[in-house]
């Protein structure tokens, strides 16, 4: 994970956020991806989200994998922890990180080989758990650091560069997150920054676990004619179902709407979502209509994005466990230890 | 009828021969606790198939007045209780000994055998004809043979009836049946048999100040004590009762009675892999969190460990061993983990182990292995056994020193890293090997990116050559600390000077102990050094360096601890003599004194 360091030029003419921080302070060393990967574009809007949301940096841990994607978390907020594990693990190393520290805003960046093929058990046991996280896929339908082989998301009939053609189905991390009980699924396409930033801002606030699978294309491997992970493919057949708005805690909401027109969701800190219909045959709080609409659009080669599904009633992984609200790590040891006398009492059983 | 033995009062061998799923399992307690409250020390082992109903099941009660706590190897009192068995455990009763059966169902040609105390009891029968539910029938089948033992053994029947008393008391209905079962037993034995036997029990003083207990609750309790919050696992034979345990404790101590909210998190992880993650995951943000596992989870983890061992996270791991390789014999012990553990993960990496030798020091070395965890910023993994893991042991009363408080290692808090200029992750600063870290979220100067791959002091990634070397050499530099902050090892000096030595860990400990009183009967006479953590520290290179023969005891086909001492030492490997035990059940001395004996006999060095 190689990264080049930027130098901070803060101009006094940048805004501020609520923690009185620039844009600036949310940046990571330079990108040593390929120049006009997706992946960088998805740096930017991370950059973005967090700088409008104001999240302290020091706060958030960057969690990720192995790969490209894995990559990118030395891209931005470098004032954050950052924690780059095992392939295909860092689900776990997640799942540990939200135990001990409840407060910790859990910022995982992924892969499609890093999810869907060596990390495809952690990625949806972290979902199950519906784990307090947001969880980005950086899906590019190919291996990029091992140069150019299939991953599990590559669609059928795709071809790679040197023109053989993939003749095993895809596995979507979206129709499957639908389908395991998903409290946050949303699809998008690096291209797209003016969806993807209040996706990202949705999900860093959903108390939950928040899939957000991004089309992302690999310049040097997979932007060929034939493949279906190209910046012109993505283009061309991406198919903007949701309108998506983030609206912070502290704002109101300005733009009138008309009931049944605009679906409003209110997150956990407050913050709330306006989502508006841009496909009028999708219905948003219907999780299997949901899983037939990607179907039958994927069959017609669309790729449907927007925040396809949403519930903010269900428990995360402490409201299901009755964790106490102070972080474990912060629970002072004498409160954790029963003490020589119970430890006394209790050997009574043992006699 | 056979030959009647000379008195043999509180030493011999009972061994329940039993179908499993059949509840006999608190039957063999009842009888187990009962001569321990009689205040005569006893051990108990618990032989059982992996599986749920219906295969053959033993447990061996061994009765001691001089407090030896392995196996003896042989077996004086069978209670053949499974028809399936019958023939092998028939064989098993040593000459003189007394085969007790249920004869409802008469054997005579199945049990003929001259030379030991043929005693039937128609238990079924009497059961049948007391009792009107089938399953109760059959449970109560297991009470009346405890009847029958305390006529025959004179066992002391208020103490008996203290314990039924004791594990019925909100189950009325229960206490009635099995009071009735124990009282059919024993009336039948003291109407057809002269009572009590000349193998029998009579009470003592030798148990006060001690409890029964298996190591997996005492390493359980252990965690609890050290302030562990995250507990990560996979479940798997023979480590699960940890984590069992582990949640039952949180429950009573750990949970608020008011709002029901609880200062724990236990994660069921997917598998071990998850496992040891969520266990990195915490730790890395400052939770004590541990994972328990055996063989196979090890073999799983091993990536993760390596990761752990490079990016220098604290870990605690429990490996309660079990036969290998592969699946192996789950219900089985074996010390076949050693190597494994020791070297666990590609490159070079190397890991703290710690052996407890009971369930005793299972509680001792959980709190020391969290508190070198975090001194040390890396896994530890301590090294029990499905023996020491799943059986009652006797062992003294576990104690706790009030003012015990966690060992944090070098941890910089927001007020420290507010006073300090800058923080690196990996720098030597106190020349010791340990470098400081800091926690996630805790103040914006801590901040630094973990990672696995190759980096500099500074935690920069790097694939210098110069840069990479720099941070594994102080890593070994680390390895050497350890050495001297791990536990010593216990050294057991002979009453006369001896050029040999016997080195071993773990659960081997009291076979040897009985072994060494033995041989000095004998006049052969050894050193011992139980070695309690791995890296070696100076004791355990001072003792091999004393002997001009050393005898590695061991619980596996490889000498593997042999071959970890052949490794960190500069002993040479002539000059010692392996003796193994590996076929799955615990440890008994005979090997040692078979091995010890001839080496005597041939005139070895000593």
């Amino acid at each position: 994970m190689t990264s080049i360091a930027k130098p901070k030029i803060v101009h006094s003419g940048l805004a501020r956020n609520v923690l009185g921080l620039t844009v600036r302070d949310y940046e990571g060393g330079m990108s040593t991806l390929c120049a006009g990967c997706g992946h960088d574009s998805i740096t930017a809007s991370i950059v973005q989200a967090c700088f409008e949301l104001g999240v302290p940096p020091h706060g958030v841990a960057k969690m990720s994998g192995i790969g490209c994607s894995s990559k990118t978390p030395a891209y931005f907020l470098s004032a954050s922890h950052g924690f780059n594990s095992v392939h295909g693990r860092m689900p776990s190393i997640a799942t540990g990180a939200s135990a001990a520290n409840r407060d910790l805003y859990l910022l995982g960046v992924s892969g499609d080989g890093d999810s869907l093929s060596i990390g495809l058990g952690q990625f949806m046991h972290a979902l199950r758990r519906n784990l307090d996280m947001l969880y980005i896929i950086e899906n590019n339908g190919v291996y990029g650091l091992t140069k150019g082989q299939f991953s599990a998301s590559a669609d059928l009939g795709a071809k790679n560069k040197r023109g053989e053609e993939n003749r095993q189905p895809p596995i979507d991390p979206v129709q499957m997150a639908l389908a395991l009980g998903g409290t946050f699924v949303a699809r998008s396409f690096s291209g797209d920054k003016e969806q993807l930033v209040p996706l990202i801002k949705a999900g860093i606030s959903h108390r939950g676990f928040a899939l957000l699978d991004v089309v992302s294309p690999c310049v040097t491997f997979n932007d060929h004619e034939g493949s279906t992970k190209s910046y012109e493919h993505a283009r061309e057949f991406n198919l903007r179902a949701i309108h998506t708005d983030f609206v912070p805690p502290e704002e109101e909401i300005m733009a009138a709407y008309d009931e049944g027109d605009v679906l409003p969701v209110e997150l956990h800190d407050g913050s709330r979502l306006l989502l508006r219909k841009l496909a009028n045959d999708y219905d948003i709080g219907n999780r299997g209509e949901a899983i037939e609409y990607l179907r039958t659009r994927h069959r017609a080669g669309e790729i449907v994005t927007g925040l396809l599904y949403i519930d903010e009633s269900q428990p995360d992984l402490h409201g299901a466990n009755s964790t106490i609200e102070t972080p474990l790590n912060q629970v002072p040891y004498e409160q954790l230890c029963p003490g020589p006398e119970s430890l006394a009492a209790l050997q009574k059983r043992y006699r | 009828m056979a030959k009647q033995q000379k008195s043999r009062v509180n030493d011999f061998v009972l061994k329940i021969a039993n179908v499993n799923g059949t509840g006999s399992a608190s039957a063999n307690a009842l009888i187990m606790k009962t001569v321990f409250r009689m205040g005569i020390p006893v051990t108990g082992k618990n032989f059982f198939p992996s599986n749920i109903q219906g295969l053959p099941t033993w447990y061996e009660i061994r009765i001691s007045k001089d407090g030896y706590l392995a196996r003896s190897g042989s077996v004086d009192i069978m209670i053949a209780m499974n028809a399936q068995t019958y023939t092998r455990d028939l064989q098993e009763v040593a000459p003189g000994g007394v085969l007790i059966y249920d004869s409802t169902w008469p054997r005579d040609r199945l049990l003929a055998r001259p030379d030991i105390t043929i005693i039937g009891v128609p238990l079924a029968r009497m059961c049948n004809e007391q009792f009107a539910n089938v399953r109760t029938r059959v449970l109560m089948k297991n009470m009346a043979y405890v009847g029958a033992l305390a006529a025959l053994l004179d066992l002391d029947r208020a103490v008996i009836a203290k314990l039924v008393e004791e594990t019925f008391a909100k189950k009325p209905a229960l206490l009635e049946s099995n009071t009735k079962a124990l009282d059919l037993g024993y009336d039948y034995a003291r109407a057809n048999f002269e009572c009590p036997l000349p193998l029998r029990v009579k009470t003592l003083n030798k148990t006060a100040g001690h409890i029964m207990i298996d190591g997996n609750t005492a390493a359980a309790l252990g965690c609890v004590y050290a302030g562990a919050t995250v507990g990560a696992w996979y479940p798997i034979t023979p480590s699960t009762s940890i984590m069992d345990a582990f949640k039952a404790f949180c429950e009573r101590y750990r949970k608020d009675p008011k709002t029901g909210e609880r200062r724990y998190c236990i994660v069921q992880a997917e598998d071990e892999l998850a496992a040891i993650g969520i266990v990195l995951g915490a730790s890395w943000n400052g939770a004590r969190s541990f994972t328990p596992t055996s063989g196979p989870g090890l073999s799983l983890m091993t990536e993760f460990l390596g990761f752990a061992y490079f990016t220098e996270l604290p870990a605690v791991l429990f490996d309660v061993q079990r036969v290998g390789p592969s699946t192996g014999m789950p219900t089985r012990t074996q010390q076949g983990d050693l190597l494994a553990a020791a070297y666990a993960s590609h490159g070079d990496t190397k890991h703290v182990l710690l052996f407890p030798r009971d369930p005793r020091e299972c509680f001792e070395l959980a709190v020391t292995a969290f508190d070198l965890a975090e001194r040390l910023q890396t896994p530890v993994i301590v090294m029990s056994d499905l023996d020491i893991g799943m059986n009652d042991w006797m062992c003294k009363e576990l104690t706790w020193d009030a003012t015990y408080r966690p060992d944090r290692g070098k941890v910089l808090s927001a007020a420290e890293l507010e006073a300090a200029k800058t923080f690196h992750r990996y720098t030597d600063v106190d020349g010791d090997g340990i470098p400081y870290r800091t926690l996630p979220g805790v103040h914006p100067r801590g901040s630094y990116f973990l990672r696995g791959s190759g980096h500099n002091q500074y935690g920069g990634y790097t694939e210098d050559s110069a840069e990479y070397q720099q941070v594994l050499d102080r890593l070994a530099k680390k390895w050497r600390t350890a050495a001297t902050l791990v536990p010593q090892p216990e050294i057991r000096r002979s009453r006369q000077p001896t050029k040999w030595g016997i080195v071993a860990v773990g659960s081997s400990d009291s076979a040897i102990d009985e072994a060494l009183d033995l041989l000095a009967k004998q006049g052969v006479y050894a050193d011992y050094c139980r070695v309690r953590a791995f890296p070696f520290g100076k004791k355990v290179t001072q003792f091999l360096e004393q002997h001009e023969r050393v005898f590695v005891v061991e619980q596996n086909r490889d000498a593997q601890l042999k071959t970890l001492l052949m490794a960190e030492t500069q002993y040479p490997s002539s000059r010692m003599t392996s003796i193994l035990h590996y076929g799955g059940l615990p440890m008994d001395c005979r090997c040692i004194l078979e091995a010890l004996g001839q080496a005597a006999a041939a005139g070895v060095a000593a």
